[in-house]
This record gives structure tokens, C-alpha cells and sequence, in this order.
């Protein structure tokens, strides 16, 4: 353990390789690495060509910026909430997301203009999480919290089935699975700059929360004390997560769990303290949603299973630890 | 040397009027004590002396208006000790300790040889030196209290502010937390603490300012302010004063 936490960044960079390079390796059509390293370069088979450059590439790219933005917002989320539950999907964030995103696409809002799926999106995200810190108040209490990210959630998840059942959609059920699951299944490199720029905002908004986050430890009046400028904390914090989850669900849909389960497998890696999840939380978010989006490829399915189904599937476990741990079972 | 000045300063929490009209000038180089019963306002009165709280009146920091400062020059200032334990991560003790460093810390600057020496300076002053390597939510409520309160010391401001910085420590740490504020006031800063305990803030504190209701109702040295007819007023207790003991007796009906 001690041997990991010292040498946690280059482990964890070369994870974040490795996926990627599995991620663009894998895939249905086997291409040998020689051929693939060829055709990457802009030579070899037109048809081989076309799936890593055009099908393969964007998906590992997308896997990566949009895993990283789910693994920083969770991290900073616990880091200001205090709370080791906080995640964007399970306070209602992901799924606000979401409904924006389906409000543009259904509704031909998403033809007017490439900006604007990603914008409803970022409002989606933003006025969920206004209202997630309206109802839970301080948000110390975990309780409270949980319960009013279930309600926005659940609020979010009415509105998107509502918007595919109004919208002229021969295949609304279909979608509703599709953006409440998450998958980067046929993302092309349209997708990648569309998701790019929110991503870049909010992780930049992000970056500089690490002391205030750290401060907030001692309390809301401790951090004050230390100097820490709680409304701007505030509002960079719920910008930064809004703005970044906003544009990563505008092209993946809404991902479960990455943000839950990333900062707390990093957090024993380093000194605990918020400040220090935050970037390494970023590498592992990349490096969990690729390899989560690579088994995705390998099970052998008839439809090709959800990402989201996957990190559900490993989120869960991490609740139960919680629940046994607060019973005094564990 | 160092001053804070509250002129007619009121706090309203929820449209009650928790403080109100309270005016003192207080000096580096002093220890003072804030008594008074449960609810009396000290804690809110504190938060707003260190600008935790939007006031009436003024709060002079070396003769500015505390409000229109920048936070992070109040933080370099005043350092402040929170009433209770909070400490929502489990950090390592030094690391939470250092965390008394961050007003000091440039924007993208890292903690440097200055302030961990600092670090280590509270540490000691505070008699935690020993549990540096320690998880400080695994810690005792009394040792707990020490720690936080080394990350108050660790800022080195001309101002400390403690809120019951003796709560939860054994009759020989709270001696030695009183010689430590003691000690910290000798060295020409400014000490505010919130107390409880009569006969400690007799023997120890400079100055004491004594709160009811919400007011200022006396302020002084303890000599002068510590009186029979005082603590029946205010406590509604019946003590007795010996050798610098103030021990209560019975309640007053």
C-alpha cells in the first residue's frame, strides 16, 4: 500500500495508457497491432483506417475526457460537501443533464445550432444542482442530501420520459435507456469537439478549489476563518461541476457511479485530504470508464450492454460498504 | 501592537437579536475571557468579531473596518478556534495542522521550509508533537482538542481567537491550555477565548468581558468583575471565593 501511494501519479498515468491503448486496440473487427499502428499513422487498409480513425479513436477519447470530468466532479462534490456519498448522478446532476440534452435533441432544438445541445445540457446540470443546495440546505447531513438528490433525480428521470413520449419518436423507450444508462457506442469525432470545451471550462473552474476544499474540513465557519471566500467557493464549484458534467452527459448520457467510486479507491492512496483526491481522481475516472467501456465491447451480447449498467454494477457494492459500515457490521 | 475594536456591534440570527450594543476595545499583549451562561451571545459575539457574521455597528481590526477587509488578510490576522470538533475528513495530525498555514500560502505556492517549521512550532506549544503520525479523528475528545488548537497556534497571528478551547480536556491539559494562552498574550498577542470554567478565567485571564442576554453586562479585570452580586445576577448562582477559586455553590431560585 505504501509502495502504491508513493508512486500513485506514475501508476496511475500509466493506467490511463493502458486503457486507452486497450480501448483503441479492442473492438469487434480484430486489426493486429502492426496494422492498427499503420493505419492510425494514416497508411494502411482504407476500411481499417476508417474504424480506428473515425469509429475507435473518438470512442477512446470520449471514454477519457468524459470518465476524467466524472471522476473530478465526484471528487470535489465530497471535497465541499463533506459528504463521501456525494456524486453527480446521485445528487440529480447527471440526469438534470440529460433531460436538457433530450430537450434539445427531441424537440429539433439540437438542429438550430451545434452549441445548443450541450448548452441545455450545462442548464440542465446547473439549475439541478441550484435546487439540490436549495433543498439540502448546508448539506452536512448526509441524510438530507441523499434524499434531495432522489427527488431531483427522480424529478429529472420523469421529465426525460415525459419529453420522449411527447416528442415525434417512433422510439422513445429505446432513447430513454439510452441517455439514463450512458454510452459512448458510434460517438464520432463531432461528439468529441462538442463535449470538449464544457469539459476543458469546468475542469479548469475545478483545478484551483483544492485549498478551499482542504479548509472546508474544519467546517464552513473554520474554512471562512482560514481565509476561504465561501460564496465564491460556491458558485466556481457548482459552475465547474454543471458546466463539465453538463457537456460530458450532452455525448455519453448520464454515467452512474464513476464519481462515487473513483475518489474513494483514490482516497486511500493519499493523505485523505480533499485537495489531494482531486487530480488523481481526474486519471482514475479516465482510466475506470475505459476499461468499464471496454468490457462493455467484450461481453458477448445481443445488443450492446449500457455503460452505465456496468458502473451501476460496481457502484452498488460501494453503498453496501457505507451501509454496513454506518450499522457497525463492518 | 495589535488592537480590535468593536464599536456597538449587534448580530440578528433569524430576526432574533442575539448581540447587541456590545463596545470594547481590546489590546495585544492581553488575555481575555468571555463568560457568560449558555446562550449569553458569546460564540455569535466572537463570530462576529473575527467578520464570521454580518454585524451592526463597527469592527475595528487595526483600526479597519473588519467587513471591507479581504478575507485572506483577516485570516493572516486572526487566527480562530471554532466552538466543537468538526473535522469531516480523516486526516493525518500534522497534515490537519498545517492546514493553519494555508493564509499564508501564495496562490500556487506549496507549504515551505518556514511554515513547517510553524507546523512543528504549534505542535509542540500544543504538546501534540507525539501524535504527528496519528489519524486525528481516531484521537481522544481531549487530545482532539489540542490538535485543533495547534492549528489555531500554527497561523502565528497577531489575534487568537478560541471558542471553549478547554472543553473536553482533563483538569491538567486545561492548565496547561490556560498557560499556553497565558504564554501566547505574554509574547504581545491578542487572546480571546470563550470559558467556562470561573476559577480558571479568574486566575489566568487579564481582562474578562461578561455576557447576558446578549449584552455586555460587565467588563474588567477579574478581580473587579467576578462579584457575588455579578454571579447571581448573570450565572443565578450562589459561589465561593477562595484563595482565587471561584467555586460554585447552589442555585439561586
Amino acid at each position: 500500500m505504501n509502495l502504491l501511494r508513493r508512486w500513485r501519479w506514475p501508476a496511475l498515468i500509466l493506467l490511463v495508457i493502458v486503457s486507452a491503448t486497450l480501448s483503441i486496440a479492442v473492438g469487434s473487427a480484430a486489426i493486429p497491432p502492426g496494422r492498427a499502428l499503420a493505419a492510425l499513422a494514416g497508411h494502411g487498409d482504407p476500411v481499417e483506417r476508417a474504424i480506428l480513425v473515425e469509429l475507435r479513436l473518438p470512442r477512446a477519447l470520449l471514454g477519457l475526457m468524459v470518465g476524467a470530468m466524472l471522476g473530478l466532479a465526484g471528487a470535489a462534490l465530497q471535497g465541499y460537501l463533506r459528504n463521501p456519498l456525494a456524486e453527480p448522478s446521485v445528487l440529480g446532476a447527471s440526469n438534470g443533464a440529460a433531460l436538457g440534452a433530450v430537450v434539445a435533441l427531441y424537440f429539433g432544438l439540437a438542429e438550430l445550432h451545434p452549441a445548443v445541445l450541450p448548452l441545455l445540457a450545462v442548464a440542465g446540470a446547473l439549475v439541478s444542482l441550484v435546487i439540490l443546495f436549495l433543498l439540502a440546505g448546508g448539506g452536512e447531513s448526509p441524510l438530507t442530501l441523499i434524499l434531495a438528490g432522489i427527488a431531483i433525480s427522480t424529478m429529472t428521470l420523469a421529465g426525460i420520459s415525459l419529453a420522449l413520449n411527447l416528442a415525434p419518436n417512433p422510439f422513445a423507450a429505446m432513447e430513454i435507456t439510452s441517455w439514463l444508462l450512458g454510452s459512448l457506442e458510434d460517438r464520432a469525432f463531432s461528439h468529441v469537439l462538442l463535449a470538449a470545451p464544457p469539459i476543458v471550462i469546468g475542469m479548469a473552474l475545478l483545478a484551483g478549489q483544492g485549498r478551499a476544499l482542504d479548509a472546508l474540513t474544519l467546517g464552513e465557519d473554520g474554512a471562512a476563518a482560514l481565509g476561504v471566500d465561501l460564496r465564491r467557493t460556491r458558485a466556481r464549484l457548482l459552475a465547474g461541476v454543471g458546466i463539465g458534467v453538463g457537456g460530458a452527459v450532452a455525448v455519453s448520457g448520464s454515467i452512474g457511479f464513476v464519481g462515487l467510486i473513483v475518489p474513494h479507491l483514490i482516497r486511500p492512496l493519499t493523505d485523505r485530504s480533499p485537495s489531494a483526491v482531486l487530480w488523481p481522481s481526474a486519471l482514475g475516472g479516465a482510466a475506470l470508464l475505459s476499461l468499464a467501456d471496454l468490457l462493455v465491447r467484450l461481453v458477448p451480447t445481443a445488443n450492446e450492454l449500457k455503460l452505465g449498467v456496468v458502473t451501476a454494477f460496481l457502484g452498488v457494492p460501494l453503498f453496501l460498504v457505507h451501509l454496513l459500515r454506518a450499522r457497525r457490521l463492518w | 501592537m495589535v488592537s480590535l475594536v468593536a464599536e456597538d456591534v449587534g448580530v440578528t440570527l433569524g430576526g432574533r437579536d442575539v448581540v447587541h450594543g456590545v463596545s470594547a476595545r481590546l489590546e495585544g499583549g492581553t488575555l481575555v475571557g468571555v463568560l457568560g451562561p449558555n446562550g449569553a451571545g458569546k460564540s455569535t459575539l466572537i463570530r462576529a468579531l473575527v467578520g464570521l457574521l454580518p454585524a451592526r455597528g463597527r469592527v475595528l481590526l487595526e483600526g479597519e473596518p473588519v467587513a471591507a477587509m479581504p478575507r485572506a488578510q483577516v485570516a493572516r490576522t486572526i487566527a480562530y478556534l471554532p466552538q466543537g470538533q468538526t473535522l469531516h475528513w480523516p486526516l493525518g495530525v500534522e497534515r490537519l495542522v498545517a492546514l493553519g498555514r494555508l493564509p499564508h500560502l501564495g496562490p500556487f505556492s506549496r507549504i515551505g521550509e518556514a511554515d513547517r517549521a510553524a507546523v512543528a512550532r504549534a505542535m509542540d506549544r500544543a504538546e501534540v508533537t507525539h501524535l504527528a503520525d496519528r489519524t486525528a479523528t481516531e484521537l481522544s475528545g481531549g487530545e482532539r482538542a489540542r490538535v485543533l488548537l495547534a492549528r489555531a497556534l500554527a497561523v502565528e497571528a497577531p489575534v487568537l481567537v478560541a471558542d471553549e478551547p478547554l472543553a473536553s480536556l482533563d483538569p491538567e491539559h486545561q492548565l496547561h491550555g490556560m498557560e499556553l494562552l497565558r504564554g501566547e498574550a505574554a509574547a504581545g498577542r491578542l487572546v480571546i477565548a470563550v470559558l467556562h470554567d470561573l476559577g480558571l478565567a479568574a486566575r489566568f485571564c487579564d481582562r474578562l468581558l461578561v455576557m447576558d442576554g446578549g449584552r455586555l453586562v460587565a467588563d474588567g479585570p477579574p478581580g473587579a468583575v467576578l462579584t457575588p452580586a455579578l454571579l447571581a445576577q448573570v450565572y443565578r448562582v450562589e459561589a465561593a471565593f477562595e484563595g482565587g477559586a471561584v467555586i460554585p455553590l447552589r442555585r439561586l431560585g
